[in-house]
């Protein structure tokens, strides 16, 4: 082979090829793949949702989802209604879960802009359940979720969910010791919003105090606990307005 | 031995022991003190360096007659976050959930030395087969420590393995809790993965004294 791999020529012309190899092929996986991924997030937007109502498939200890194939009618059969809380208004709309919270926060920072605030009612047992997306921020990424609460405000269940935080740590909010912890936690004291924080050095590790506004936060995920604190403080004060209307 | 040579099989067998790339080369600590809280994220973790250091020393040894030698390492970055990012891809689209799990594993994939350690220092020099086989070893190499770390810093820190309460409940006070056994958290912080590896060169040194350097 005399072909001369230190010339700039060759170099250049390899790095053009290579990239329009790479970039073509990316691009060819990611469009093929779109729908399919879309999907799978739409799914798994109902499944969260589900399992904040207490709809899943858990065992002892597990976080297990309400299966693919059943999800759909599942959702159809627990969440009544859906809506879009925009100002004041509320306005009933079948597809609010599928609203970008992400780009709803984003859009917000336009004054002019009014925020859409997805709200789902679900029913269980007799019992109506609202369930409240948050979203905020974790240590390394963003975290969320979906917190139920029931006319009084108790919170009846929630589910967490990150996009990177340390395994072992602050992925852990993901986990039922801490999911479950958040189940019977008022967000109210008498009628002023104070939603429910992570503390360290909790005296109640048990969780046997409902109405401390705390729950046990995680050993070694300072920050996102701290992320989380804020996520339900900020995120459930816009819907308080709201659902105290409901209490009455 | 039919398969493998027994200079093939060296390849392999060597960076499980004597050249291994964590306890003796020193490479991909940053990884192995991130993942290593718990053991199934280091099993998970261990499984995906596997692939994208075997994969992607294959591709670069079949091409590294017609790499330029002055954008090399960017080519084999491109390779290796090619592989990375359409395996994630594809795990997105047909195995959701464990495209969940690994998260935050892919941009670890990316940034692991061992990866363009082995495809600068074997791949660029070797056949495409026994870079293969050298891929294999050295994350088969990596993942033995991952998994050791994960073992103990679990056990000794959560109390748990792949999530399984096998001291007992430590809220509960049952199994081992019952008679004062704490867990020690320090274990899940980042500075006990270390000296967990450092333990493990130290025994490995004292068995094998032909590792230590002279001075």
């Amino acid at each position: 082979m005399a072909k001369n791999t230190e010339s700039n020529v060759y170099t250049v012309l390899f790095a053009i090829g290579m990239v329009l190899i790479v970039g073509t092929l990316l691009a060819f996986v990611a469009s093929s793949l779109e729908e399919k991924i879309a999907e799978n997030k739409r799914i798994e937007k109902q499944q969260n949702i589900l399992y904040a109502i207490g709809i899943n498939d858990n065992d002892e200890t597990s976080v297990e989802f309400v299966s693919k194939s059943v999800v759909g009618a599942e959702f159809a059969k627990y969440i009544t209604k859906q809506f879009v809380i925009t100002g004041t208004e509320a306005i009933e709309d079948p597809n609010a879960y599928l609203i970008d919270i992400k780009k709803e926060e984003t859009e917000a920072k336009n004054p002019n802009y009014k925020r859409r605030l997805p709200l789902f009612i679900g029913e269980k047992d007799g019992k109506t359940l609202y369930v409240v997306p948050v979203r905020g921020k974790g240590l390394w990424d963003a975290i969320w979720g979906y917190v139920a609460l029931d006319d009084q405000l108790v919170v009846q269940g929630v589910f967490f969910d990150h996009a990177g935080e340390t395994p072992g740590l602050g992925a852990n909010i993901k986990e039922r010791f801490f999911m479950d912890d958040f189940k019977g936690e008022h967000i109210l004291d008498g009628d002023t919003f104070k939603g429910i924080a992570a503390v360290k050095g909790n005296v109640d590790p048990k969780n046997l105090n409902k109405t401390d506004f705390e729950v046990d936060a995680i050993a070694g995920a300072t920050i996102t606990g701290t992320g989380l604190s804020a996520m339900l403080k900020k995120d459930l004060a816009m819907y308080v307005p709201y659902l105290k209307t409901l209490k009455q | 031995m039919g398969l493998l040579s027994k200079k093939d099989a060296k390849l392999i067998t060597d960076p499980l022991a004597d050249n291994n790339p964590i306890t003796v080369q020193v490479l991909g600590i940053c990884s192995a003190l991130a993942v290593t809280a718990e053991l199934k994220p280091s099993i998970v973790m261990a499984i995906s360096v596997m692939f994208v250091v075997a994969m992607g020393s294959t591709l670069i040894s079949l091409i590294r007659n017609i790499i330029p030698p002055k954008i090399r390492i960017i080519v084999q970055l491109i390779i290796a976050a090619v592989l990375v990012i359409i395996v994630d891809q594809v795990l997105k689209a047909f195995a959701y959930e464990l495209s969940k799990q690994l998260s935050v594993f892919v941009g670890l994939i990316i940034t692991n030395c061992i990866i363009m350690g082995r495809f600068e220092a074997f791949a660029l020099a070797n056949s495409p087969w026994r870079s293969f086989l050298d891929g294999i070893g050295n994350s088969a190499g990596y993942g033995i420590i991952l998994i050791i770390v994960g073992f103990f810093r679990e056990l000794l820190g959560s109390g748990s393995l792949l999530g399984f309460k096998v001291l007992g409940d430590s809220i509960e006070k049952t199994g081992l809790y019952a008679y004062g056994y704490e867990n020690n958290g320090f274990m899940l912080l980042a500075p006990m993965a270390l000296i967990t590896i450092g333990i493990i060169i130290w025994v490995q040194r004292s068995r094998n004294t032909a590792l230590i350097e002279n001075n």
